[in-house]
């Protein structure tokens, strides 16, 4: 398919649901070829039966349900909702902009496949789902604590397992590293960054 | 006492009451196709409820992408689906090119498209003949793997390694093919065909396996799709929906191949699916290599920042060798931005959802297994089954938990 044309499609598809979705959309917009709406929480499931349903929409397969996590932000999490049209062999990504503790309603009851992909982004990044039947932890270990995904939560964990031969079992103990974990700045001169070179800092003060 | 028996109501007591028998299916069973546990309940020998509990191989790459570059995090991406590892590697490079807005030369796509496709026939060659191993017979196994073997010495020859490829770079491959390897493959295209033949003459109209098989796990168009099924799942069904022939990427609009669809949406027609398509795979692999012949000699790297410089060059230029130094010591810098990326792994839709902040490594990643929707519907699939049919479920499924644990 010729990409302008496509794009041309994405933003038709954009205004319809403009028009017809106007209290549940926050905004749209078509960036590489791509269609991305913004929705409040609240209009989740009827948002995404409408995309189901529409004879322009039809997107009837769930691809992915994720989440982004943005610290900084008053509304910490976007949870991201990808969707499939195989008859008009189109995409659309949904976005959904959640505080820390808000909950979101599960789409269950739309696409039996979010079952997974919820309790996915619940176990990863600690997002509620309502209204979801099971909403265990799926990834992660029984008995695991935090959510891994969130950037405060560190790449090695708190816990670490071994096999105990004292005690004919595997044990849980908290993670101690021989030499840390390297994370290497890149702030380099070539691209421009700002070089904060050590000692700088007690130039101010 | 009375002769028909009814004196003896008194002796079921509380315990003998018939309820539903819980076992544990996994996690070291040999029909797991991996570390998969699953919590059956049984009724007598129908299956009422099945809960598979994943993640016994979590290795948490999404967090681990989130610390490395962009070129480091490409080796993760074989350890997905260990079966067809560049397929996935194929995923990311597609992803980052997008976002960086990258053209790779015509001879990386087509040797693309050719290491493509032959990790598709290697993960079917796998598939089918451990499907029929499942259901017990063995000889097809040992035949496929020499085939399997066949092809991962074809890796080898290419990138040095047998299964942990990372082969397919952001902006190409990362070295061109020797012509004495692709006259091997294309011997081997040439004799691939009767290895299919004898297989197929061992399974498809074997009675065993088709009693197996045949209107086991039935899934509807509506299943499908209501389950995000992709790949062989939603063409055994009657769909011909193909990502390489329905959004095509890299240069698939320009081979002639079928997409086999399946009728009953059984796990035969799911197994009879695979087969035709390795004979598609073949056919795509022999034109690629047709093409491939016509540019000899063509870079397989796009120049510009995501690939290293030429050895050459780093001799005598130190702009080359800074570049050099540079790229795989802080790697290349992707704009700022977010992409959905997918290609038609021989499971399904493998995509890769990548958040970009303008540095050097992806702000967030996330990897779409096609495994994982495929299994979150094997309660839906099992319910009604006999025990005996999860085995042959699970098979025709096509899990690898490389992927669907990640």
């Amino acid at each position: 398919m010729n990409d302008s044309v496509m794009i041309e499609e994405l933003k038709d598809l954009g205004a319809h649901l403009e028009v017809r979705q106007e209290a549940a959309m926050l905004s749209h917009q078509v960036v590489g070829g791509e269609l991305t709406v913004t929705v409040t929480p609240t209009n989740v499931p009827s948002f995404v039966q409408f995309l189901k349903d529409d004879a322009a929409c039809q997107f009837t397969t769930l691809i992915d349900i994720t989440a982004i996590d943005w610290p900084e932000r008053e509304k910490r999490f976007e949870v991201v909702y990808h969707f499939l049209s195989m008859t008009q062999n189109q995409r659309i990504r949904v976005k959904v902009p959640v505080r820390e503790r808000e909950i979101v309603p599960s789409i269950i009851d739309v696409h039996p496949s979010a079952d997974w992909y919820e309790r996915e982004v619940f176990d990863m990044y600690g997002v509620m789902f309502s209204g979801h039947p099971d909403l265990r932890r799926i990834l992660t270990d029984y008995g695991f604590r935090g959510h891994p995904l969130r950037k405060d939560f560190p790449t090695t964990g708190y816990v670490e397992v071994r096999y105990s031969e004292e005690e004919k079992r595997v044990v849980y103990e908290p993670v101690s590293l021989v030499q840390d974990y390297r994370q290497f700045d890149f702030m380099s001169p070539w691209e421009g960054a700002e070089y904060i070179l050590p000692g700088d800092e007690k130039k101010e003060a | 006492m009375a002769a028909d028996g009814s004196k003896f109501d008194d002796a079921l007591t509380g315990e003998q009451k018939i309820r539903n028998f819980n076992i544990n299916f996994g996690p070291q069973h040999p029909a797991a196709h991996g570390v998969l546990r699953m919590v059956l309940e049984l009724d007598g020998e129908i299956v009422e409820r099945v809960d598979p509990h994943i993640g016994l191989l979590h290795r948490g790459t999404e967090k681990l992408m989130e610390s490395r570059t962009y070129l480091q995090n490409l080796p993760y991406f074989d350890r997905l689906d260990y079966v067809a590892p560049m397929n996935q590697e194929h995923a990311w490079c597609l992803a980052i090119e997008r976002l960086t807005g990258t053209e790779i030369t015509r001879r990386a796509s087509l040797i693309r498209v050719l290491y493509s496709e032959m990790g598709r026939v290697l993960n079917h060659l796998l598939n089918v003949t451990a499907q029929a191993m499942d259901v017990g017979a063995m000889t097809p196994l040992a035949w496929g793997f020499e085939e399997r073997e066949k092809l991962m010495i074809f890796y080898e020859r290419a990138c040095g390694a047998r299964l942990h490829a990372a082969y397919f770079r952001p902006g190409g491959v990362h070295v061109d093919l020797p012509q004495k390897l692709c006259d091997d493959i294309w011997a081997w295209t040439e004799s691939f065909g009767e290895v299919l033949d004898d297989i197929e003459g061992l399974i498809t109209e074997n009675r065993i396996f088709k009693e197996r098989n045949v209107d086991i796990a039935v899934v509807s168009r509506e299943d499908a799709m209501a389950y995000g099924f992709s790949g062989v799942m939603v063409r055994g069904s009657g769909m011909a929906w193909d990502l390489r022939r329905a959004q095509p990427y890299e240069c698939y609009d320009e081979f002639d191949f079928q997409i086999p669809v399946g009728q009953n949406g059984d796990c035969y027609d799911r197994y009879l699916c695979r087969m035709m398509e390795m004979r598609e795979s073949v056919k795509i692999m022999r034109q690629a290599l047709e093409k491939l012949d016509q540019c000899k000699g063509e870079d397989v790297l796009a120049r510009g920042k995501l690939t290293p410089p030429k050895r050459g060059d780093m001799k005598t230029s130190m702009e080359a060798l800074i570049h050099h130094f540079k790229l795989y010591t802080e790697g290349f810098h992707v704009p700022e931005g977010e992409i959905y990326a997918a290609v038609e792994a021989p499971k399904g839709e493998f995509g890769v959802y990548l958040v970009s902040d303008g540095s050097n490594k992806p702000y967030k990643a996330k990897l779409r297994a096609p495994g994982y929707p495929h299994l979150a519907a094997m309660d839906h699939l099992s319910r009604g089954h006999q025990l005996a049919d999860v085995a042959a479920i699970l098979g025709s499924l096509d899990i690898v938990f490389g992927e669907v644990d990640r």
